[in-house]
C-alpha cells in the first residue's frame, strides 16, 4: 500500500512487465527460438559420446583405426556393456578445451573416422550385436587431404554399409546434425534426438551465405530449414525427442545419459525381437519413402518461350538491343558456377 | 546523310523514328548467337559449338549438357523412353528465402521446360537396353530433392527388376536446401537402392560431368561399379567456399577437377565427350548382369515346355527324347548289344528284335 502511493510499485512492476515483455517475445519469436536451439546444440560443454557412454554403459572399450590409412580421433568407436546388452558405439566426438579440439579436428571426421566406423560396425553384423550411434558434427572435414582421400566416397560407402547392416541399429542424435558428415552414421532402425539437437542438410551459415548472400541471416535460414529435433519429428526424419535436463543437456551430464540409456534400451529390447530380414527390408522401407512430390499428368511443360519470327524481327529492329550488351557474355547467365557449398 | 534530322523536317512525325542499323557495335554480340569460352576467350559460334557436342574447339573446354543433349550423346538415337515424367517436388518445409520456393520451382520450369532437375527412363546403348538417369545443371543448379531422388531410386529399381544396366550421368551443385533434412533422405534413399543393384550384380556405370559437388558425388555418383569423367569437371564433396571458410587453407591448382580425383584413385576414365559413348558401349560389353541363379524356374522348365522345338529338333531328340526313351530300352541294351551301340540307327533297330526274345514286358510299347 505504501509502496503504491509512493509509485515505487507502480514503477517496479512496469519495469517488470516490460522485462517479462521481452523475455516472452523472445521466447515467442520463432526465429529466436530456432536460433537459441542452434546454440545449444553448439554448446561446448554439451555432453560428448564418451561422456555419454562412460555414464551410461557399465564397460566401454575404445576400438582403433580403420587399417587403410590412420585413427581419426574425430570418430569414436567401441565396444560397450548397456544395461547388460552388448553393443558397438560409434559416433563423432568434439574437444572440451582447445588442445582436444586440435585433436579430435572439431569433431569433424576424415575418411579414415568414416572407415573406422564402417570397419566397427561390419564386425558388428559378424558377431550379431547391435549398433548406437551418436550423431553430433558440423560436418565432415571439407579440406584437401579429405578430398584426396575421398571423404565423399566414405561417406557414400558408410551409407549404404548401414542401409544393409544385419543388425539393429539405434542412432541418437546429441547435437549437430550436419549434413553427409552426420548421415554416414545415422543410418538407423530408429532415430533418436535430444531436444536440443539439429538436424540440417547443409549449416545455417552456409543456407544463408548461399540463398540470402550473407552469414548474418543465418537464424532466418535456421528456421527456413526447420532444423530442430521437435521440427525434423513432425518431418518423420526423427522418431523419438528426449527432453533435456535443467537449461539444456550441458548442465547436467549424468541425468541427460539416463534418459537416453532408457530409451535405448527400451529401443534396442524392441528390435531384438524383430526378425533380421523383417529389420532390413523396414530400414529401406523408411528410408525409400522420403521426400514429398506428386505426379502429374506426364506432358510435358510448356517448351522454353522461343521468339517467335514477328520478335526477332522486332528485336533485330530495335538497335537499342545490341547496344545494351556492354560486354561480350561469357557463357550463360544462369549457368553460373554452382552454389556447391550444398552438400 | 542522317535519315533522323530530315523526318523531322518533313514533320509527319514529332516522334523521333529510329531506323535501324545492322551494323552491330564492335564489343557487343548477341548472346544467342555467340559464346565466349570461359577457358580461352575465343568466340564460338553457337551453332558450329552444338555440331562439335558443345566442346571448345581450340582448347577442348566442355560445355554443360542439358539433358536432352546428354541423351541424344549417349544413347542410340531415338530410342529414350521417359519413365515418371509427370514427378514434381512439393514445398515439405514451406520454404521461402527471397522468393517462394514454389516460385522457384515454376521459374526453373518455364526457363529449362523440365519438370525438375532429372530426367530417368530407358534406351539402348548400342542395341543394349540400359535404365538411364540423367541431371540437367541448368534447373536450380542440378540440385537432388525429393524428384531428382525418386527418380534415381526407380531407374536402379527398374535396372534390378529387369537386370539390365543403370547409367546415371550427374551434374549437380549437391541436396537442395529448399527441402531441408529430406533432400539430405535422398543421399539415404539413392544409396540404399543402389546396395540391392550391386549385392545382385547388376552394373552401373556413373558418368560424372561438370559440376558434381556435394551430396550428390557423396552418394550415388561415387558409387559406380565403373565411374567416367569428362575433362576438368569440377567434382568434389565440399565447394571451395566451405573449405577456405572453414579451414583457412590454401587450396591447391586443379584442386577438386577430373584429374585430380583420377589421380587420387576416385575415377576409372577420363574421356574426352565425342569418346564418351563409345567408351560406355565398350565397358557394356565387359558389365553384363550377372545371370539370376533362378532354381525354380528351370525345374519348371521341361515340364512347361512342350518337347517338340522346331529349329533344334536334332538336339532335342540327343538330350531329351533319348534319355527318357532309353530308360525304358536300357534293359534291351544291355542284354544284346551293349553301350556302345545306340548312336548308330543299325543296332537300335536289330535291339528291339533281340530284346523281344527276352523281355515281353518291354516289347509291347515298341511294337
Amino acid at each position: 500500500m505504501v509502496d503504491r502511493i509512493l509509485g515505487r510499485g507502480r514503477d517496479a512492476t512496469a519495469e517488470a512487465a516490460e522485462a517479462a515483455d521481452a523475455v516472452t517475445a523472445a521466447l515467442t519469436d520463432p526465429k529466436q527460438i530456432t536460433w537459441a536451439r542452434v546454440q545449444l546444440a553448439r554448446n561446448l560443454r554439451r555432453p560428448r559420446i564418451l561422456d555419454l557412454v562412460g555414464a551410461m554403459a557399465e564397460e566401454f572399450v575404445e576400438l582403433h583405426g580403420d587399417r587403410l590409412f590412420g585413427d581419426d580421433e574425430a570418430v569414436v568407436t567401441g565396444l560397450a556393456r548397456i544395461g547388460d546388452r552388448r553393443v558397438v558405439v560409434v559416433g563423432q566426438q568434439k574437444g572440451a578445451d582447445t588442445e582436444e579440439n586440435i585433436r579430435r579436428n572439431f569433431g569433424m571426421p576424415h575418411p579414415e573416422g568414416y572407415r573406422k566406423a564402417m570397419r566397427i560396425m561390419e564386425l558388428a553384423e559378424r558377431f550379431g550385436l547391435p549398433i548406437v550411434t551418436f550423431v553430433d558434427v558440423p560436418g565432415a572435414h571439407p579440406g584437401p587431404e579429405s578430398e584426396e582421400r575421398g571423404i565423399a566416397e566414405a561417406i557414400a560407402r558408410s551409407i549404404g554399409l548401414m542401409s544393409r547392416l544385419r543388425t539393429p541399429i539405434v542412432v541418437v542424435i546429441t547435437g549437430e546434425g550436419g549434413s553427409g558428415g552426420a548421415l554416414a552414421i545415422a543410418v538407423g532402425d530408429v532415430v533418436v534426438a535430444l531436444e536440443n539437437a539439429v538436424y540440417s542438410v547443409i549449416s545455417p551459415e552456409g543456407c544463408a551465405s548461399i540463398l540470402w548472400r550473407t552469414s548474418d541471416e543465418a537464424p532466418t535460414a535456421a528456421l527456413a530449414m526447420r532444423m530442430t529435433a521437435p521440427e525434423q519429428q513432425a518431418l518423420g526424419v526423427i522418431d523419438i525427442v528426449v527432453p533435456e535436463p535443467g537449461a539444456g543437456a550441458h548442465t547436467d551430464h549424468a541425468e541427460t545419459a539416463r534418459r537416453l540409456k532408457a530409451v535405448i534400451v527400451e529401443q534396442l529390447d524392441a528390435l531384438a525381437r524383430v526378425s533380421l530380414d523383417d529389420l532390413v527390408e523396414a530400414r529401406y522401407r523408411r528410408f525409400r519413402g522420403f521426400g514429398a512430390f506428386r505426379e502429374v499428368d506426364a506432358t510435358p511443360p510448356p517448351p522454353p518461350e522461343r521468339p517467335g519470327l514477328a520478335d526477332r524481327l522486332r528485336n533485330l529492329l530495335d538497335p537499342g538491343r545490341w547496344s545494351g550488351i556492354s560486354s561480350i557474355p561469357a557463357g550463360r547467365a544462369d549457368r553460373e558456377p554452382p552454389a556447391r557449398d550444398e552438400v | 546523310m542522317p535519315p533522323v534530322p530530315r523526318t523531322r523536317l518533313e514533320g509527319w512525325s514529332d516522334v523521333p523514328i529510329k531506323l535501324p542499323s545492322f551494323r552491330p557495335r564492335r564489343d557487343a554480340y548477341p548472346p544467342d548467337l555467340w559464346t565466349k569460352c570461359p577457358s580461352c576467350g575465343e568466340m564460338l559460334f553457337n551453332k558450329q559449338l552444338d555440331k562439335v557436342l558443345r566442346v571448345c574447339p581450340s582448347c577442348g573446354h566442355h560445355f554443360r549438357l542439358s539433358a536432352a543433349a546428354r541423351l541424344d550423346l549417349v544413347l542410340d538415337h531415338g530410342s529414350f523412353a521417359e519413365r515418371d515424367g509427370g514427378l514434381e517436388s512439393e514445398d515439405p518445409l514451406g520454404f521461402v528465402d527471397q522468393k517462394g520456393y514454389p516460385d522457384r520451382i515454376a521459374a526453373a520450369q518455364l526457363a529449362t521446360g523440365m519438370r525438375d532437375a532429372a530426367v530417368w527412363g530407358t534406351g539402348l546403348v548400342d542395341g543394349r537396353p540400359v535404365a538411364i538417369c540423367v541431371m540437367d545443371f541448368g534447373f536450380m543448379g542440378g540440385s537432388m530433392g525429393a524428384v531428382v531422388g525418386e527418380k534415381v531410386t526407380r531407374a536402379t529399381e527398374h535396372a534390378l527388376a529387369e537386370r539390365i544396366p543403370l547409367i546415371v550421368v550427374s551434374a549437380s551443385g549437391g541436396a537442395r536446401m529448399q527441402e531441408g533434412t529430406l533432400s539430405l533422405m535422398q543421399l539415404a534413399k539413392t544409396v540404399s537402392a543402389l546396395e540391392r543393384l550391386r549385392a545382385a550384380g547388376v552394373p552401373f556405370v556413373s558418368i560424372l560431368t561438370d559440376p558434381t559437388t556435394g551430396g550428390v558425388f557423396a552418394s550415388y555418383a561415387v558409387l559406380g561399379d565403373v565411374n567416367i569423367a569428362e575433362p576438368n569437371a569440377l567434382i568434389g564433396f565440399a565447394g571451395a567456399r566451405v573449405s577456405a571458410g572453414t579451414i583457412a587453407q590454401e587450396l591447391p591448382p586443379g584442386f577438386q577437377r577430373s584429374e585430380f580425383l583420377y589421380e587420387h584413385g576416385f575415377l576409372d576414365l577420363v574421356v574426352h565427350r565425342s569418346a564418351l559413348r563409345d567408351e560406355v558401349v565398350g565397358l557394356l560389353r565387359y558389365l553384363v548382369a550377372r545371370p539370376q541363379p533362378v532354381v525354380e524356374v528351370i525345374e519348371g522348365e521341361p515340364l512347361a515346355l512342350p518337347n517338340f522345338r522346331p529349329f533344334s529338333f536334332l538336339t532335342n531328340l540327343a538330350e531329351r527324347v533319348l534319355p527318357p526313351e532309353s530308360a525304358p530300352a536300357a534293359p534291351p541294351n544291355g542284354n544284346g548289344a551293349g553301350p556302345g551301340t545306340p548312336p548308330t540307327p543299325t543296332p537300335s533297330t536289330s535291339g528291339p528284335r533281340e530284346s523281344s526274345t527276352s523281355p515281353p514286358a518291354e516289347e509291347a510299347p515298341r511294337g
